[in-house]
């Protein structure tokens, strides 16, 4: 596996109930491709997690997932309302999500830690009311 | 224990996967909170929960746990069911409620594993 191969998905923020397709494809697609089943539980995490923000907190976006031999690298690029302080974002318990949201089972304030825990290199880049970009490398090796 | 094991254990039905039941199970995971789920749970683990909707589905997925298993008497849609044997989960319901569940689980001789 010389190549580097490219995923891209489309997630549509107007229907909760499919987020987190685009994150169980790449899942059987990394599983296709015979990646360790450790690295594939961090990047599936991640990413899902990932995925759910775009929908719950901003209006959809695109996602690019490259593997290649050495990495797997995920891009997440939302058009939503940014993140206005991204070191409180990060903290453990913190969260915007609105009451009808953590009735769904999300908004505890978990997602973008463990983002950072699954991952090996993670950099959020945000513009207040343009949107963000969130860049994640888990290591095959 | 297997999961045949903690199906009686608890009196629980099968909704799906009723010929995988010979799997061994590690630890379970009690919650609500999918956020939760996804910070703390372990592989190879049953997730027990009252949350009904098709993220539970997925957030299972995603961990590899291998069974869920809703509590006091909630059941899924046909939509979600068919979603969770696509995925290869087991199904179960039992009509307990989540600490009674959790208790009887443990008092059998299953964890919650290490954080
Ligand atoms: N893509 C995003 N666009 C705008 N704001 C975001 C985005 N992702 C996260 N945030 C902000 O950062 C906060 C923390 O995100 P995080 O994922 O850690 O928790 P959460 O989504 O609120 O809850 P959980 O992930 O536990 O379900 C969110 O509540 C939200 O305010
Ligand atoms: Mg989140």
């Amino acid at each position: 596996m010389a190549d580097i191969i490219t995923l891209r998905y489309t997630v549509s923020p107007d229907d909760f109930t499919r987020a987190g397709e685009a994150s169980s494809d790449v899942k059987n697609k990394l599983k296709q491709l015979g990646i360790a089943p450790p690295v594939i539980r961090k990047v599936s995490i991640a990413l899902y997690e990932g995925e759910i923000n775009m929908v719950i907190h901003a209006k959809g976006g695109e996602i690019t997932v490259e593997v290649s031999p050495e990495s797997i690298r995920m891009v997440l690029a939302d058009v939503g309302p940014g993140i206005p302080d991204i070191s409180l974002a990060m903290k453990e318990g913190y969260s915007t999500a609105p009451d009808e949201i953590r009735s769904l089972g999300f908004g505890a304030g978990m997602g973008l830690s463990n983002m950072k825990k699954y991952t090996d290199y993670m950099d959020i880049q945000t513009e207040l009311g343009i949107g963000t970009t969130i860049t994640m490398i888990v290591n095959v090796t | 224990m297997t999961l045949e094991d903690a199906r009686r254990v608890l009196g629980a039905r099968v909704l799906v996967g009723e010929n995988c039941l010979d799997q061994e199970v590690g630890t379970v995971c009690g919650s609500d909170m999918m956020s939760d789920v996804l910070a703390f749970s372990k592989d190879h683990s049953i997730l027990l929960t009252g949350l009904c909707n098709p993220q539970v589905i997925r957030t299972a997925e995603m961990l590899d746990i291998i069974c869920i298993i809703f509590v006091r008497g909630k059941r899924p849609d046909d939509k979600t069911l068919e979603m969770a044997r696509d995925t290869g989960l087991v199904i179960m319901e039992t009509g307990h409620r989540m600490f009674s569940a959790c208790g009887m689980l443990y008092e059998a001789g299953l964890r919650g594993g290490a954080i």
